[in-house]
């Protein structure tokens, strides 16, 4: 990376983060939801660790995979309501004056994504364990827990870029939220994949990327070290990551020409 | 005379705040759309992805888990349906449209007596739908007709009482910025009730907290009516009208800091 560049992605990426921090509604709604649905989830669907074939007998461990998703899908409206302001204030326009790369632009942007992230991963996990889960693979487990967390949160971010670029609009952005929530729902969220019941359900779930992410957080919280599951999770993350990038620099490109 | 005239005026003013918001409701997509498949959507994912649920030991539900989260969604519906009226209200707020109402109206409490049957249109279109894929995707209902009129009775109070609780919120807040102070209550309240299985498989806190959760006694009874085996109704019912009338003091409040608020 040159010395430019570096500059303005790091410039940007100070803006991002410091945006992100100074915006209590951004962060709070993020990490007190998904830890709310875990307590009542916990709670609520305990006894189905009685069902013959569930893979633990600590609902919380098994749940505990979901806030990583949820928080997941707060970096998009996050990411995305953020330069959707910035489109609707005029903001990029002006930068749009000056030599800033789109590279910088959607890096630095990102920022903000990942230090959320981290921050919603450490609360997750921290709560968690304290909560009781189990985790099989210690320490090192938790360290690949964060990374992948914050891996998955910055990859679902660039498709908040995106719809942001596209739209220009933070309402649009939000509104997104209800169909990224649907991928949730729809997968092995609350039950693995081998006990989903409904034939339709247990189909969609199975091409569903979510329950592979949530597969690989769950692998090292009640299964030990399984290379080909994590293998799944950091590849869906790497994949959405280069996907979302992509669209949201040609969404970027036609938005600069269009101003 | 006068206090025929004030029927009147008090119905034509409900109708024409209902007619208004009901209106609304239809012919804007971005309102009508969620309304319909959020509840769908919920209880696609709960009948469907936790039908395994139905094997627990001691789960013995007679009408199986579709019908078990049925009236859990149908619930959920009757509430958010209250509630996003209440976004409704504070929108009107926003825009300047409610003090319109307060200074064309000759009995102001006619304005939200509009939105509350607002509210329940736009929920009835919700349970109809609701209803329809339920039963398509072959929901067993053990209910008879009363049963099943009374557990759509239940729904109704808690759509009232969720729309009041809103509307109390939004007109002291008078922005759509207090959606969240509407939402998350209710979304609580709900949630800490036996969503998934009876109270009977719940341990720990979430029993504890649900066993004393109103919204229990709801549920429990909603339940018995689907399956045909009605239980805790006298409680039920009770409930369901004490919620509203409660609910009904704080919108009255609401409406006189409203009114104070010019």
């Amino acid at each position: 990376m040159s010395s430019g560049l570096r500059t303005q992605v790091g410039q940007l990426a100070r803006r991002s983060v410091l945006r992100t921090m100074r915006q209590p509604a951004q962060i709070v709604p993020a990490l007190v939801f998904p830890l709310f649905l875990l307590a009542v989830n916990s709670g609520g669907l305990k006894s189905a660790t009685n069902i013959p074939g569930f893979p633990t007998d600590s609902y919380l461990t098994f749940a505990l995979a979901v806030p990583f998703m949820q928080g997941a899908l707060f970096s998009v409206m996050n990411a995305g309501t953020d330069l959707a302001r910035d489109i609707e204030t005029g903001f990029l326009n002006r930068l749009a004056l000056t030599p800033l790369r789109g590279a910088a632009l959607l890096s630095g942007l990102l920022a903000g994504a990942v230090v959320l992230g981290l921050v919603q991963a450490l609360t997750y996990l921290t709560v968690g364990l304290v909560a009781g889960a189990e985790l099989v693979t210690g320490l090192g487990g938790a360290l690949v827990i964060v990374a992948l967390s914050v891996s998955i949160t910055v990859a679902f971010g660039t498709i908040g870029l995106f719809a942001a670029l596209r739209t220009g609009s933070g309402e649009a952005v939000q509104s997104l939220f209800p169909v990224f929530f649907v991928f949730l729902f729809i997968s092995a969220m609350a039950l693995p994949l081998e006990l989903l019941q409904t034939p339709w359900f247990h189909t969609v779930a199975s091409v569903n990327p979510v329950t592979y992410l949530l597969e690989a957080f769950r692998s090292l919280l009640f299964e030990g070290w399984e290379p080909e599951k994590l293998a799944l999770g950091f590849g869906i993350a790497a994949a959405v990551l280069a996907a979302g990038m992509l669209a949201a620099s040609t969404a970027l490109k036609t938005r600069l020409v269009r101003t | 005379m006068s206090g025929e005239r004030g029927v009147a005026s008090f119905r034509s003013i409900a109708l024409a705040v209902a007619w208004r918001s009901v209106h609304n409701f239809f012919t804007n997509p971005a309102f009508f759309v969620p309304a319909i498949v959020f509840p769908l959507f919920f209880f696609t994912a709960f009948a469907g992805g936790l039908s395994a649920v139905g094997n627990v030991p001691g789960f013995d539900f007679p009408s199986g888990y579709t019908a078990f989260q049925f009236v859990f969604v149908l619930l959920q519906s009757a509430a958010f349906g209250g509630v996003f009226t209440g976004f409704g209200i504070a929108r009107d707020f926003e825009s300047g449209f409610a003090r319109r109402y307060l200074l064309a109206a000759s009995d102001r409490r006619g304005i939200v007596a509009g939105y509350a049957l607002a509210a329940l249109v736009r929920t009835l279109a919700t349970w109809t739908v609701l209803t329809t894929v339920a039963l398509v995707a072959g929901m067993e209902v053990g209910g008879e007709g009363v049963e099943l009129v009374a557990l759509y009775g239940l729904a109704v109070f808690v759509n009232l009482a969720a729309m009041l609780w809103a509307a109390g919120v939004a007109m002291r807040v008078r922005s759509i910025q207090g959606g969240p102070f509407m939402q998350f209550p209710v979304f609580l309240i709900l949630f800490l009730a036996p969503v998934y299985v009876p109270l009977s498989l719940l341990s720990g806190w979430i029993h504890a907290v649900a066993s004393v959760n109103p919204v229990t006694a709801l549920l429990e009874s909603g339940r018995g009516f689907i399956s045909g085996e009605p239980t805790t109704v006298a409680l039920a019912f009770a409930v369901a009208v004490t919620l509203p009338v409660l609910f009904g003091l704080w919108a009255r409040g609401g409406l006189r800091r409203a009114e104070a608020a010019g």
